[in-house]
């Protein structure tokens, strides 16, 4: 089911974990493990089942979301990581400790200290000010009014609301209050971070934008953040890896690149089907063989045998440690027939060849292609040739229904 | 007489039984309770005496300027100062400081019960289970009721005349903390539950702020009742303008009891303006936008 290997040393994981609602869970929990349909669960004990045999690991420090429509279970299973929901079997560890053996104050102290939350519907307290809702998660942990005041002030700023912390929520707009909500999840300096919803009761500009400062946020504090979220565009932008639950069942976990290129299953598939590709799928997974020659080797009659044999439209001239130095197409060929052969041994008259790297999206590589049709050489991290991509390949793979 | 209902049971002795148990009580622990009530009735003669006391003209300029700070209103402060002088004009103002001491302290007796049976009442569905019924049968129940076991207890005074106000006057704040608490946004609750707060820190940091608007809702119709009571009081021995009505009543004098229910309406216009704009003021800084 999952194609990406889990991490070694998970920060939280979640181990089969089942959640059913109703008067006595425990004695249908056999037969929901024995795999009765949510419905027939439904229809003949009265229960219903929220999640089923989920097992998830998230690794320290990424961005981790969990998408899937309205009943999909997905708000019931982050609760369970701090335990606002208590699952009806199942193990949840954080850094290796089973939450669910903690006792009440163990839980306040792990609440306080390790996990916070940001909500759908912000649900700051309207009876106090910004200021105030921000430091209330470390006044609650005891912190000394002027060192939570210093500490909730910090964050008031990161978020951008300096300013306002004398206001009452009411006098914010919506992006504002959840800058709070955030504002107040991190004043606590939890390393790990709970985000239901958190951008989708906003309209979509102030969304993007709400997106993109906790993009640049994470890239500075990362922490371990779980986010929830129905927009599967969403979950692409923000999610390190993205778990697809649908019905309280896992159908896929994977990078946003492997559910869009390999969904596991016709929902995930039906789910993908109208995003848009181009801005999550990389050169790294979509890129061809180029066909390359080492500049020791080289040579017009080489060149032209090359391309001859692989029918490719260019040869991308490498140096010994596969950095490209040139790139010779047909038209290059043509162009210096009359050259002598001395020439065409020298990497300096070869045209040096556009390159791009592979973590690039196909959105972002497309109007390099504008003007002109030559190939881009795909390089890896260290400058490395690893394949090529031309103008027709990229717009293939954007259109394809499967990559 | 075949078609009444048939005598199944003899309730002479029923009603004997009941009758002997509370008389047991009364003599056996009568004293005890006068005695333990004793401070209740200290404060409500601190009350009185010291609105007797207290020069006319203070206290009306006091009671007005509260009406000022709660409403902002010059009309009202000055509708107040006009009725409150009027109830002196007709001579009713030593009965008429004996009902606002009454009430006040029913009222003050009402809110330190009421409101942590409505906090215990939100807290556990069991107990509100318990509680809806005794409140429903409390405020049904006729109030002449309440004053027998009262007299018996204490004899004629003051001590079960502000007793059986209270009884009858506390469920409107029960109910309406309970409800209050109850309405909180769950969101919110679960927000301060996911930052670790125990459940004590939760009632005094959140609840209890976002129900006060309600609660003070509560409130005032507790004081409203508590002096709806006054005259049926007055049977008992709770003086004031109840007792004036009583009389005008016994003596068959239209104007006595008139002028003495012209002041009850007075009072309770003041006390509900008074009660309504500070419930109001508590509303508006929760939710306006």
């Amino acid at each position: 089911m999952s194609s990406s290997t889990p991490p070694r040393d998970p920060k939280i994981s979640i181990e089969h974990v089942y959640k059913i609602f109703g008067e006595d869970p425990q004695s249908v929990l056999p037969r929901v493990e024995t795999g009765a349909s949510k419905r027939e669960i439904l229809e003949e004990t009265g229960h219903v089942v929220g999640i089923r045999d989920i097992s998830l690991d998230i690794a320290s420090g990424e961005t981790f979301v969990v998408m899937g429509l309205s009943g999909s279970g997905k708000s019931t299973l982050i609760r369970h990581i701090n335990r606002l929901i208590e699952p009806t079997a199942g193990r949840i560890l954080i850094d290796g400790e089973d939450v669910l053996t903690l006792d009440e104050k163990q839980l306040r102290a792990m609440r306080r200290q390790k996990i916070s939350m940001v909500f759908q519907r912000f649900a700051l307290l309207p009876h106090k000010t910004v200021l105030a809702n921000v430091m209330y998660p470390l006044r609650v942990d005891g912190v000394a009014r002027d060192k939570a005041r210093e500490a909730a002030m910090e964050q008031i700023e990161t978020v951008g609301l300096a300013g306002y912390e004398d206001r009452y929520p009411r006098h914010l707009s919506g992006g504002m209050q959840q800058r709070v909500g955030l504002a107040r999840a991190l004043a606590t300096s939890a390393d790990v971070l709970l985000m239901d919803e958190a951008f989708s009761a906003l309209d979509p500009l102030i969304r993007g934008d709400m997106q993109a400062q906790l993009k640049e946020l994470q890239s500075k504090l990362h922490k371990t953040i779980v986010f929830i979220t129905h927009d599967l565009d969403e979950a692409l932008r923000l999610g390190d890896h993205i778990a697809i639950l649908n019905d309280g069942e896992l159908r896929q976990v994977g990078t946003g690149e492997d559910i869009l290129l390999h969904p596991a299953d016709d929902y995930v598939e039906r789910f993908v089907r109208d995003v848009n590709r181009g801005r999550v799928v990389t050169l790294a997974s979509t890129k061809r063989d180029a066909t390359t020659l080492a500049a020791s080797e080289l040579s017009r009659a080489r060149l032209i045998e090359l391309i001859e044999r692989d029918g490719v439209d260019a040869v991308v001239v490498v140096d010994g440690e596969n950095r490209p130095v040139g790139a010779v197409s047909e038209a290059t060929l043509y162009a210096g027939r009359n050259e002598p052969d001395a020439w065409w041994t020298d990497t300096g008259n070869l045209p040096m060849p556009e390159k791009a790297s592979d973590d690039t999206v196909l959105a972002e590589v497309l109007p390099r292609f504008a003007g002109h049709s030559t190939p881009l050489v795909v390089v890896d991290a260290e400058g490395r040739v690893v394949g090529r991509m031309s103008a027709t390949d990229a717009l293939a793979s954007l259109a394809n229904d499967d990559g | 007489m075949e078609a009444g209902f048939p005598e199944l049971i003899d309730t002479r002795g029923l009603r004997l039984a009941i009758d002997d148990a509370f008389n047991w009580v009364v003599i056996e622990w009568g004293r005890q309770l006068e005695l333990a009530f004793l401070p209740v009735l200290r404060l409500l003669n601190n009350i009185e005496d010291g609105l007797l006391w207290t020069p006319w003209y203070i206290v009306i300029l006091a009671i007005a300027g509260i009406g000022y700070l709660a409403t902002r209103s010059i009309a009202t402060a000055i509708g107040i100062v006009v009725m409150l002088f009027l109830t002196g004009l007709i001579g009713l103002w030593e009965p008429a400081m004996a009902t606002i001491a009454l009430m006040l302290t029913a009222t003050f007796l009402a809110i330190l019960v009421g409101i942590p049976l409505g906090i215990l009442m939100s807290r556990s569905d069991r107990m509100q289970s318990i509680m809806l019924p005794v409140l429903d049968v409390m405020q049904t129940m006729p109030i002449f009721v309440y004053l027998i076991p009262f007299v018996m207890l204490f004899g004629p005074g003051k001590i079960p005349a502000l007793l059986a106000t209270i009884v009858f006057a506390v469920p409107p704040v029960i109910r309406l903390t309970n409800l209050g608490i109850r309405q909180v946004d769950a969101e919110v609750i679960e927000a301060v539950t996911a930052f670790g707060a125990t459940s004590t820190q939760r009632l005094f940091s959140v609840q209890i702020p976002l129900a006060l608007p309600t609660i003070m809702a509560g409130i005032n119709q507790t004081t409203m009742m508590a002096l709806s009571m006054v005259v049926i009081a007055s049977m008992i021995g709770a003086g004031g303008l109840g007792y004036q009505v009583l009389q005008g009543i016994q003596r068959l004098e239209v104007s006595r009891g008139l002028l003495a229910g012209l002041a009850i309406v007075f009072l309770a216009i003041i006390f509900d303006r008074i009660a309504q704009a500070y419930g109001r003021r508590v509303q508006q800084h929760l939710h306006n936008s």
